[in-house]
């Protein structure tokens, strides 16, 4: 029965299984989502791609708040004349058939007009009647298809945002001046002595003048502007060479053409800053349907339920709540804001706060922080501070936050630019003064010449479209970086920190052990028919170990939320949950996860929970442990040093019970003489992330939250990480190799320029050589290298 | 006048023609997402089968859909 998988969602149908239209389900959900799309005509999902679907979450009333108007107004994007305009970001969008049948949403209701499908941002923009739908409706209907939107605070404080589309613009321009330019400098370059042509010679000098002006100042603008604010700031940067080289081509033409000295350079102007485009364009690679920016805010829910003075529940915004309010807050949601219990069993999970994986069991009067989340039955709690000053959103008011890592870093690009510019500048000076004395006419031809020649297009070209390159190369390893700058500071990583909990664990708890008196098998089977009726998550884990095939009707059955479970047969009792409900402890218990059980009030033994950490952890410690420093930080306690000291080598150093602050604040003690890789998951990690030189976060899921970072590394290809920060370096080295390459084209240049020979020919041919040569050493270099990463 | 003023006059309006395509197409935003349409061709013909059940009101809009993409 293991190879049974779900028709709808393709999950194994172990557990449960459903049988509909001879077809096997995994669950209800699946098979209601079934029924839903054949009874719509949509069962072509099912041709398109085989079991694409999404099992559906129960939602219950998770999406009240989306009957405030204030809040919908916010979120809809048209809202006029009964018709509503929303764009929704889906997560579960991962093929064809998502696409297919979102984009046919009206079959599903016929209130919906249009709907349409963004795969790459994984967004649904959708268009509705409001007369008869509403965005809490549709948000149902999605949920109940499996495709269940993901709306936070994020979405809801997100102004509209223009597009900035200005490179694709300047690259359009640069391109069609380029072309034409080139077809009407043809002729010059053959240097045809004949009569028609030699009539015609200004006109096409002038056209090609008209061309290249909104090149100049459109396209090529952001040179001049980098290079002025460089120079501000008493830095040369690679932008001043090329700025200057733009300007000497422009000027220098223009002059040729006035005087009919020659007939120009605007071919090789114009070539220049459309590969310099091209360049920049290759570089921008970003991964729409990631977010690299993310704080609390996309990790809080947009509204909570309020109790008012009368007791009635209304939906607030959460901004609008103020100490002193009463909240609700549900099953499986998050608390917004520190607040004190005040009714119900609290059993939070602060994983994602503080590292720590035990779910902390709180009583009524106690405090509670914001960012944690409720496992098990209602609570009502009492606001003590807002949200944005509670103490989770507190570490984002740290000014690290503001830190902009880019402009912090030299690239390599930039300090070569810098050696370059003085080199130039020497030769064109040297040159100049060569010729003044020995024949003054042509100084200023030598001079402009030098310039235009030592423009250092290859050179400005190398670094983008390797590390795009790389970045793209990354990208197919799951490895998603922010953009390619990272992969600079990657090469100049020495030393490593890891977080412990969800980064080198993973975050089920699949290791479970067992201590205390054997079971019998009539009481496992009865244990594991009580823990079958329970939805707590380690009863769930423990229901999936235990054998026994035995599924028998309980004559009693009562869960006591936050403490355990108890069941009744045949006058035998069984009881599974926390040390005090069933009353005895063991050594050591309070720095693990553990199940307590006793039959018939006699205690027999505990159920271990052990974090189990990820395949191939150890190697990777070892081969980093080769060439950097190592160390764990976690806000876990230490329970498990020992056994995180036998897989690490010896140097490395462990600290438990870390605070977000204290995580961030070793990170930048160690960054004063070390380059630091901080590598983590959750919002506790959020601090250190930002202060690191570069922060990868681990998901096993890319589509769900994960903190501000640099990168996004994909837990299953957690063991590459070694074979990256390699290829970074390696990286580095091609970029390097290709400024020699370019270099020498450079010579060859300026030998011509600074004998005074340099003819707009020569120009035309050796930029967009060189250009194109560096452009393919980099791209068959970096695909080389990146074949590494194969398994 | 030369003939070839009005032949360079030419060629450039055309140029220019196809320039203002190009900016009009980004403009409308048809390079943000150079993937789903690419997908979202291939799917008219999923629909044909049992569009004749359908209602007049959807066929139309499924069909300023398809125009548009």
């Amino acid at each position: 029965m293991t190879n049974i998988r779900c028709y709808h969602c393709g999950d194994d149908c172990n557990r449960t299984r459903v049988l509909f239209d001879e077809k096997e389900f995994c669950c209800n959900g699946c098979k209601t989502v079934y029924e839903i799309f054949t009874t719509n005509g949509l069962s072509n999902f099912y041709d398109i791609e085989e079991r694409a679907g999404t099992a559906p979450n129960e939602i219950r009333q998770k999406y009240d708040f989306l009957g405030n108007k204030d809040i919908v107004e916010k979120l809809v994007e048209f809202n006029e004349e009964g018709v509503q305009v929303v764009n929704l970001s889906i997560p579960s969008i991962h093929c064809s058939s998502c696409i297919w049948v979102l984009e046919n949403l009206n079959r599903l209701h016929s209130s919906i007009t249009n709907s349409q499908v963004d795969f790459p941002k994984k967004t649904i923009r959708v268009t509705y009647k409001s007369e008869d739908f509403s965005l809490k409706a549709l948000v149902l209907l999605l949920s109940a298809i499996g495709y269940e939107p993901y709306i936070s605070l994020e979405e809801y404080n997100k102004k509209n945002t223009k597009v900035d589309r200005s490179l694709i613009y300047k690259l359009g321009v640069a391109g069609f001046a380029f072309g034409n330019v080139m077809l009407f400098s043809f002729p010059e370059y053959f240097e045809v002595e004949e009569f028609w042509l030699d009539q015609y010679k200004p006109v096409f000098r002038w056209l090609m003048f008209a061309f290249s002006l909104p090149v100049v100042f459109y396209a090529g603008r952001d040179y001049f502007i980098s290079a002025y604010k460089g120079l501000r700031s008493k830095l040369l940067n690679i932008d001043v060479p090329i700025a200057l080289g733009i300007l000497t081509l422009f000027l220098r033409s223009t002059v040729d053409i006035i005087f009919d000295l020659g007939s120009g350079f605007f071919d090789s102007l114009t070539g220049l800053v459309f590969f310099l485009l091209l360049g920049k364009f290759f570089q921008q690679k970003t991964y729409s349907f990631l977010s690299f920016e993310r704080d609390y805010k996309s990790y809080f829910p947009i509204a909570v339920t309020r109790l008012n003075a009368e007791g009635e529940e209304e939906n607030v915004q959460i901004y609008k709540i103020k100490a002193g309010d009463r909240i609700l807050i549900r099953n499986m949601e998050i608390i917004p804001v520190d607040s004190i219990l005040i009714k119900g069993n609290a059993e939070i999970d602060y994983s994602f706060v503080t590292g720590e994986s035990n779910a902390v069991l709180k009583e009524s009067g106690e405090k509670l922080f914001a960012g944690g989340k409720q496992l098990s039955g209602v609570l009502e709690i009492e606001v003590v501070k807002s949200v944005s000053q509670s103490y989770l959103t507190q570490l984002w008011g740290n000014s690290v936050f503001e830190k902009d890592k880019i402009t912090a870093f030299q690239t390599l690009t930039d300090s070569i630019g810098k050696r370059f510019t003085i080199g130039v500048l020497s030769v064109a000076i040297l040159s100049t003064l060569f010729w003044l004395f020995y024949m003054p006419s042509m100084a200023l031809n030598v001079f402009t010449a030098v310039l235009i020649i030592a423009c250092p297009c290859a050179i400005a070209l190398a670094a983008p479209f390797t590390l795009g390159n790389m970045l793209r190369i990354f990208g197919k390893h799951k490895f998603y970086l922010k953009n390619t700058n990272v992969i600079e500071r990657l090469s100049k990583i020495d030393t490593a920190i890891f977080d412990k909990t969800g980064t080198i664990t993973t975050t089920t708890k699949d290791a479970i052990l067992y201590e205390g008196i054997e079971l019998t098998k009539a009481e496992t089977a009865l244990l594991k028919t009580t823990l079958r009726s329970s939805n707590h998550p380690l009863s769930r884990s423990l229901y999936e170990i235990l054998k026994s095939n035995a599924i028998m009707t309980l004559d009693e059955f009562e869960e006591h939320t936050g403490k355990g479970v108890e069941g009744k047969l045949n006058k035998h009792s069984i009881k599974a949950g926390s040390a005090s409900y069933i009353g005895e402890s063991m050594p050591n218990a309070a720095s693990d996860t553990a199940v307590y059980i006793s039959s018939d009030e006699d205690f027999k033994g505990r159920f271990v929970f052990k974090n189990k950490y990820r395949d191939g952890v150890e190697d990777l410690f070892v081969t980093l442990g080769k060439t950097m420093n190592i160390g764990i930080l976690s806000g876990d306690n230490d329970g498990e040093r020992k056994q995180l000291q036998d897989i690490l080598p010896s140097k490395t150093n462990l600290l438990f019970n870390q605070k977000p602050k204290d995580k961030l604040d070793y990170v930048k003690h160690l960054q004063k003489d070390h380059n630091v890789l901080m590598v983590g998951d959750g919002l506790n990690d959020a601090g250190a992330l930002a202060q690191s030189n570069v922060g990868v976060s681990i998901s096993e899921d890319i589509n769900v939250f994960s903190p501000a970072c640099d990168a996004i590394l994909d837990a299953s290809n957690l063991t590459k990480l070694p074979v990256f920060l390699k290829l970074s370096r390696k990286s580095i080295q091609i970029i390097k190799l290709s400024f020699l390459l370019s270099l020498c084209y450079n010579v060859i240049g300026l030998y011509f320029a600074v004998t005074g020979q340099l003819e707009p020919v020569i120009a035309a041919i050796l930029m967009p050589l060189s250009s194109i040569s560096i452009v393919i050493f980099t791209t068959l270099m970096t695909n080389m290298i990146g074949k590494r990463l194969k398994p | 006048m030369s003939v070839i003023y009005v032949l360079l006059a030419i060629s450039i309006s055309v140029a220019l023609v196809f320039f203002a395509a190009f900016v009009f197409s980004v403009k409308r935003g048809q390079y943000d997402d150079s993937y789903t349409p690419s997908v979202r061709m291939l799917f008219e013909d999923e629909l044909l089968p049992d569009l004749d059940k359908e209602e007049p009101e959807n066929k139309e809009i499924k069909l300023t859909k398809s125009t548009n993409q």
